[in-house]
């Protein structure tokens, strides 16, 4: 009995190890991506992409879905926008697209869980990131 | 799933090739960028690295906790067990929760979902799961102090009802091409 639980628990390790060492190249590519974005891409830059049109939510979904990182980056980030006069539907669809959709993310997301999965979430995950971001501040401005 | 076992030694080699290079290939070409940042702006390329460096630390204990779930979840539950769950009626509400709680980057728990997907789980639940992952505890207190307690509330309902209505939507796109 106890050498049976000892070998499920080497089974369970085992299998663990090589789920985690199969991701290991992609997550080193991610997070080089990561790096590289950071630095060569200043903060500031950000901000003006924005055109104070209707087209804002999907110039913030799209920043959101291109940079990557903490999505405490996104929130200070956000918060800067607001500041700065840029509309909340098109903060809401930075922030909410930064977590959701992942252009750096989905070459990683491609090899682990297949071609077809990934672009499909990708897309509908833009999507649904500017139909989040109409919905939240459509009720707020009921409330 | 490929009968490896039944190919001789050269093609077996050959796969193992291949599925490594696969992978690989991206952090060459990663690789290679750097090398060329190096060579236009060595100070940009140091400085990515370093930033690189700084994440890497940061997702160590991440690392640490997945290889945990995953190991706790292969030695009590069943593969079996688990798709058997997630593909019940209160499925979608697991991966909701699941969603919620799990922590750090979303590429550190693709080789569980990866496990999940190949148990059958369906991939609805996968990416209502992934899009769960932009509603943190943790985080709410600074949404509050950007955006107000009203907008964090909101948005947090309305991302957790979205999720399964995209989760549901995904599936039906990914079942049909």
């Amino acid at each position: 009995m106890q050498n049976l639980k000892i070998k499920r628990l080497k089974q369970a390790v085992i299998k663990a190890s090589k789920g985690i060492w199969n991701a290991v190249p992609m997550i080193i590519c991610v997070v080089l991506l990561i790096g590289l974005l950071n630095v060569l891409i200043p903060k500031s830059t950000y901000s003006k992409v924005f055109t104070n049109s209707i087209f804002d939510p999907v110039i913030g979904g799209a920043l959101g879905s291109i940079l990557a990182g903490s999505p405490i980056t996104s929130y200070i980030l956000g918060g800067e926008f607001l500041a700065q006069g840029v509309s909340l539907v098109a903060i809401t669809a930075f922030i909410v697209s930064w977590v959701t959709v992942g252009i750096v993310t989905l070459p990683a997301e491609i090899v682990m869980l297949g071609k077809k999965f990934a672009i499909t979430r990708n897309a509908i995950s833009f999507v649904f990131a500017i139909l989040v971001a109409i919905i939240t501040v459509g009720v707020l401005n009921l409330l | 799933m490929k009968q490896t076992s039944l190919l001789p030694f050269n093609q077996k080699i050959k796969l193992k090739l291949q599925d490594i290079s696969k992978a690989w290939y991206f952090v060459i070409s990663i690789i290679f960028i750097y090398i060329i940042l190096g060579v236009i702006d060595f100070t940009k390329a140091l400085e990515s690295l370093q930033f690189s460096a700084s994440v890497f630390i940061k997702i160590i204990p991440v690392f640490v906790l997945v290889f945990a779930l995953m190991a706790i979840t292969n030695y009590f539950v069943t593969p079996k067990k688990l798709a058997g769950w997630l593909n019940k009626k209160h499925g979608w509400l697991i991966a909701i929760v699941a969603g919620i709680i799990s922590t750090g980057p979303i590429y550190m728990w693709y080789p569980m979902l990866q496990d999940l997907q190949k148990q059958g789980v369906k991939n609805g639940l996968i990416a209502t799961f992934l899009y769960n992952r932009a509603i943190k505890p943790a985080h709410l207190p600074l949404i509050i102090i950007y955006f107000g307690l009203a907008f964090t509330v909101v948005l947090t309902i309305v991302m957790a009802v979205l999720s399964v209505i995209q989760g549901w939507l995904v599936e039906k796109i990914v079942d049909y091409f």
